[in-house]
């Protein structure tokens, strides 16, 4: 028996959120007694595979061949399939991002395992197999039992903090007999911003509301996300008058995150942006109401004009960095 | 176009969470339930395909009696017809199990689901669907058009979007921007009143996974305030007390 985890890369490289999950299938395999066998689909050279081995794989499986050249959910649902069943594994271990969101329910439906997804917590073991999931985008959490022999875990990024184990892991190159005919799917462009940080992973995010007062006026906040090597976002209102792009709106009807440091910049804090940020570790509250319910869920607040505030935070913020 | 859209019926976004029952149960004293958000995104653009091209629009939800007011109004939106089947929806195989028994047999050409519901965030349902069908999924889909036997769409990915192409039959998960939703007008109203409700048995299958607890996040301590004409002493704090920057 043996816990497999997918360790996801992006051009080569393995991200920040695949090592956590790394990170937590090793953790996981000593609770339960098993082994932890990182796969990774796509070219990855061998200096990067060895990364999983420091984050805590026992046994590395790396699937290279013609068809996986390019990110296929089918076929990597297939592929992860497979692999999980000729390992005997009880346990697939996914991290949460938007990839993992699309092969780990396909895998459980394939293995018919039970599934949870927004996992923040290791299993307790007392009980069965019971995991912490957040729920309500954030406003609460579920203690929540996987009830059939085999499980699929997709845990929520920026929540486990990792730490090096340095491992001494083989390395394996395995073929899988797939055919392309599974992978209808097919891409056709890919868009990415170039250096700019992906809201779902950023550590850092500067956010702001109705309080900049029009679209023009985002250069400052996009200013200080630079200097602080921050994501940016936004509130519902701002999206939904254009003022930015949707994929930046966080909060219940957008998307949950949990960075360390969240600043908010004239967003009131109304419940349904609450949900969605509300597991940042810390949240800072820049706003010229004094009432603003945002205060009641923020570590650090000013009252103030973001006009005048964000001026002062800019000069601050270069003189840490530089 | 034979499309089928899968909705499900949460708490509306302004509700309060509390659980009662020593924790175990969510209290729906008080609470306004409606169709999932991205559900009705989901809705909106099946209607706008079988506007354009022809076709029949179903929603299915997997559901006890109480759900039938979101049912209706889906009705009340446009959908052609409507199946409840008769259970309580707690778990995401289940659900999925019991849609694919329905769906195989009625040759959907396109299944919707939303991203996720905004009550369990699980997001899981359109993914095992697809492949208890054995058919594509893509997912967090933002625009979909039909050319011919052939879905072109574009999905959110992480940092960025990629455009996507794939054959009928499929199975979609709908994200904000995919369309705005509609407010059904008097007419519509009416016509739901009397649009087929089809009740189902569910057939056997067995939830995989059950909520034990629920507990609230820690809450925060008080808010540090820091005087506006002295803004920078944020950063010192952020820098040197709360150490993330």
């Amino acid at each position: 028996m043996s816990v497999i985890v997918f360790a996801e890369n992006s051009e080569g490289l393995f991200k920040k959120s695949s090592l956590e999950a790394v990170f937590y299938a090793h953790e996981l395999g000593k609770l339960v007694q098993q082994k932890c066998i990182a796969i990774s689909i796509g070219q990855v050279s061998e200096e990067n595979l060895k990364l999983l081995a420091t984050y805590g794989a026992d046994q590395i499986l790396t699937i290279d061949q013609a068809e996986t050249t390019h990110f296929n959910s089918e076929l990597y649902a297939e592929l992860l399939a497979n692999t999980a069943q000729s390992f005997n594994a009880k346990q697939v271990v996914f991290a949460n991002t938007y990839s993992g969101k699309l092969i780990a329910p396909r895998v459980a439906g394939i293995l018919n395992a039970s599934i949870a997804s927004n996992v923040i917590s290791l299993p307790a073991l007392e009980n069965g197999f019971t995991v912490k999931r957040s729920v309500f985008s954030g406003k609460a959490i579920a203690n929540v039992a996987l009830n059939s022999d085999t499980k699929v875990l997709s845990i929520a990024p920026n929540t486990f903090t990792i730490a090096a184990i340095n491992k001494e892991a083989t390395i394996e190159k395995i073929q899988t007999a797939v055919s392309l005919e599974t992978a209808k799917t097919k891409s056709l462009e890919l868009s990415k911003q170039a250096g700019k940080i992906a809201l779902t992973e950023a550590e850092l995010v500067v956010s702001a509301g109705r309080g900049m007062k029009g679209p023009e006026h985002w250069g400052m906040v996009e200013q200080l996300a630079d200097i602080l090597g921050a994501a940016t976002a936004c509130s519902k209102p701002v999206s939904d008058m254009h003022w930015r792009p949707h994929s930046e709106h966080v909060g219940q009807t957008g998307i949950t995150i949990k960075p360390n440091l969240y600043i908010a910049i004239g967003i009131s804090g109304a419940i349904q942006h609450l949900a969605g940020v509300s597991s940042s570790k810390v949240i800072v509250a820049i706003n010229k109401d004094p009432e603003a319910p945002f205060f009641k869920a923020a570590d650090y607040g000013i009252v103030g004009d973001a006009f005048e505030v964000l001026p002062q935070l800019i000069d601050a913020a270069k003189s840490i960095q530089s | 176009m034979k499309i089928l859209v899968c909705i499900s019926n949460v708490p509306d976004t302004t509700t309060k969470v509390a659980f009662i029952e020593n924790e175990t149960k969510f209290n729906t004293s008080g609470v306004q339930y409606i169709i999932n958000p991205y559900d009705e995104l989901a809705l909106t653009k099946a209607l706008e395909i079988t506007e354009k091209s022809g076709g029949t629009v179903t929603v299915i939800h997997v559901g006890t009696a109480e759900s039938e007011a979101s049912i209706r109004k889906a009705l009340a939106i446009g959908a052609n017809d409507a199946v409840r089947i008769n259970a309580a929806a707690n778990d995401a195989s289940f659900v999925a199990d019991q849609i694919a028994s329905y769906a195989a047999t009625q040759n959907f050409d396109l299944i919707f689901t939303g991203r996720e519901s905004i009550d369990y965030n699980g997001g899981m349902v359109c993914g095992i669907l697809a492949a208890k069908l054995k058919l594509p999924s893509v997912q967090v889909i933002t625009s979909l058009e039909i050319e011919g036997n052939t879905a072109i769409m574009e999905r959110d990915i992480d940092g960025g979007k990629e455009k996507v192409s794939c054959p009928l039959p499929m199975v979609v998960s709908a994200q904000k921007e995919l369309t705005e939703p509609r407010i059904p007008n008097m007419r519509g109203i009416m016509a739901a009143r009397t649009k087929p409700l089809q009740v189902i048995e569910p057939s056997a299958s067995n939830h995989l996974t059950a909520v034990l607890s629920y507990q609230l996040p820690p809450a925060k301590g008080s808010c540090k305030m820091i005087d506006a004409n002295n803004a920078k002493e944020l950063i010192r704090l952020l820098h040197e007390e709360a150490k993330v920057i």
